[in-house]
């Protein structure tokens, strides 16, 4: 047999399968939906709020909600040391709005 | 046409004789590009799944939460504020929520204790829901098991089981021990009409700047966070810009492309005399360099083959255990969850032009000059 058939029945195989995958995921899609459908139920009336994937520590429990501080608050020096610190994003629109929300003559009152 | 195939075929053929001259060498580099691949799709697949979660699974999270704040930390809310922010118009529900974390000195696990907001949901007095990892990690005997809970030495409250929560919602739920109220109180030792924040539903999402500019104004000290802050907290959660995506793909991605730069670019002595040779038994320019471009295209297609398809195994199939060990960090509850499949597209393409192209495109630079100098020249 000629190495080219090999190859090529090779890389047409993995294409196939990649194929499969997609089909896999198309056709697992409407029980995953189900699924979600109960699990958004549970979240609902339970009143959650977060993913429970990091359970390190309390402010890693609820990133949504935690202080944006929470690094430094059990003592002044303590940097983030939980692994999944390294997961959570700085806040979109930063840390401050900028500016002090109320008027010039508000300031000179 | 048929011709054409026929000697791109005949070509192909060629370069695989040549590759497998230099089997070890090549069979290493098309499995290092494979794992490189496969490092990078995990990664993809897995965020994005997770982040598709997020997106549904949270879409029933409260609309607006007010947190007390007291000397910059968190503090219990109390429940005189729900009937001032229940006058605000707009708001269509309001409730205290009561939740706490009991950290387990029996096994160093932190549990999530927290009453239902719903109240048909609450377990009757001395019983408790608990989430899919608590079994688990507290070894509960049998199904009914009841589960004591020791807030200090000498302590020991006891719960019975009314339900264990599914794994199917592990993702949220896996740490949970819901109480009724009563419960929840006497464990925690809280005085009554306290909260430990304020959830709010909103009848209209496009009011929820003005409710929150007027609970501002009332609890100037309050700390609100709306759906859409959750949200995006999670969409970013995972982004390619943060941390520990981009070290663990940024270094392999940064060694592979060292690599195969090193290995495309700088021409060995052998390679040059092969293209000497070939040229001076009438190869012309055109041939050397598609058979070079059939070089490039099989090692980097078969790498992007192997590397996409074991990654989708990984995570769908082996709910990407390679990344569990990362995402538990010290943890010692980690749910048992199994992610949508998905495939998207676009994020493939994007792989398939970030990982082939560069490789096809490195591979020809070198040859073309090697290509297009004179045999003689090169042979020497």
């Amino acid at each position: 047999m000629r190495r080219t058939s090999i190859v090529f029945g090779f890389l047409a195989a993995g294409t196939a399968m990649l194929a499969l995958a997609a089909l896999h995921a198309r056709i697992a899609a409407a029980p995953e939906r189900a699924r979600m459908a109960r699990s958004a139920a549970l979240v609902r009336a339970v009143g959650l709020t977060d993913l429970a994937l990091f359970t390190e520590a309390r402010f890693t429990r609820n990133p949504a909600l935690a202080d944006l501080q929470t690094a430094f608050q059990d003592a002044p020096m303590s940097f983030e040391h939980f692994p999944s610190g390294t997961f959570a994003p700085r806040p979109a629109a930063g840390f401050g709005r900028g500016e002090l929300r109320f008027g010039p003559e508000e300031v000179a009152r | 046409m048929t011709s054409w195939l026929r000697r791109q075929r005949a070509l192909a053929e060629y370069t695989l004789a040549a590759l497998a001259r230099r089997r070890i060498k090549n069979t290493g580099l098309l499995l290092i590009y494979a794992v490189v691949i496969f490092v990078v799709a995990s990664a993809t697949l897995f965020a994005t799944a997770l982040r598709k979660e997020a997106e549904v699974v949270l879409a029933g999270a409260p609309e607006l939460i007010v947190q007390n704040l007291v000397m910059g930390r968190h503090d219990m809310i109390s429940g005189e504020v729900i009937a001032e922010i229940d006058g605000i118009r707009g708001v269509a529900g309001i409730k205290g929520r009561l939740w706490g974390y009991f950290y387990d000195r029996l096994n160093g696990a932190n549990y999530t204790l927290m009453v239902p907001l719903d109240p048909d949901m609450a377990p009757p007095e001395g019983q408790a829901i608990i989430g899919e990892s608590l079994p688990r990690v507290r070894e509960l005997p049998w199904e009914t098991a009841p589960l004591f809970l020791s807030r200090y030495p000498g302590d020991l409250v006891r719960f019975d089981i009314a339900e264990r929560l599914s794994s199917e919602s592990a993702l949220v739920s896996t740490d949970l021990i819901l109480l009724n109220e009563a419960d929840f109180r006497a464990f925690f030792e809280l005085p009554e009409n306290v909260y430990t924040d304020i959830a709010l539903s909103i009848r209209n999402p496009r009011e929820i700047d003005t409710i929150v500019e007027k609970i501002g104004r009332l609890l100037p000290n309050a700390r609100l966070v709306t759906r859409d802050e959750i949200a995006r907290t999670y969409q970013k959660l995972f982004s390619w810009r943060e941390g520990i995506m981009v070290l663990l793909a940024g270094a392999s991605v940064l060694a592979f492309v060292i690599f195969a730069s090193e290995k495309a670019s700088g021409l060995s002595a052998e390679e040059t005399r092969e293209i000497g040779i070939l040229k001076a038994i009438g190869w012309d320019t055109g041939d050397v360099i598609a058979m070079k471009l059939w070089e490039g295209g099989l090692i980097s297609f078969s790498a992007f083959l192997l590397g996409t398809v074991l990654a989708y195994l990984h995570v769908f199939a082996f709910d990407a255990g390679l990344f569990a060990s990362v995402l538990k960090g010290w943890s010692v509850i980690y749910p048992d969850f199994a992610l949508t499949p998905g495939i998207d597209g676009l994020q493939l393409t994007a792989l398939f032009f970030l990982t082939v192209l560069p490789y096809v495109a490195a591979t020809i630079v070198p040859i073309w000059r090697a290509a297009t100098a004179d045999p003689d020249q090169v042979m020497r």
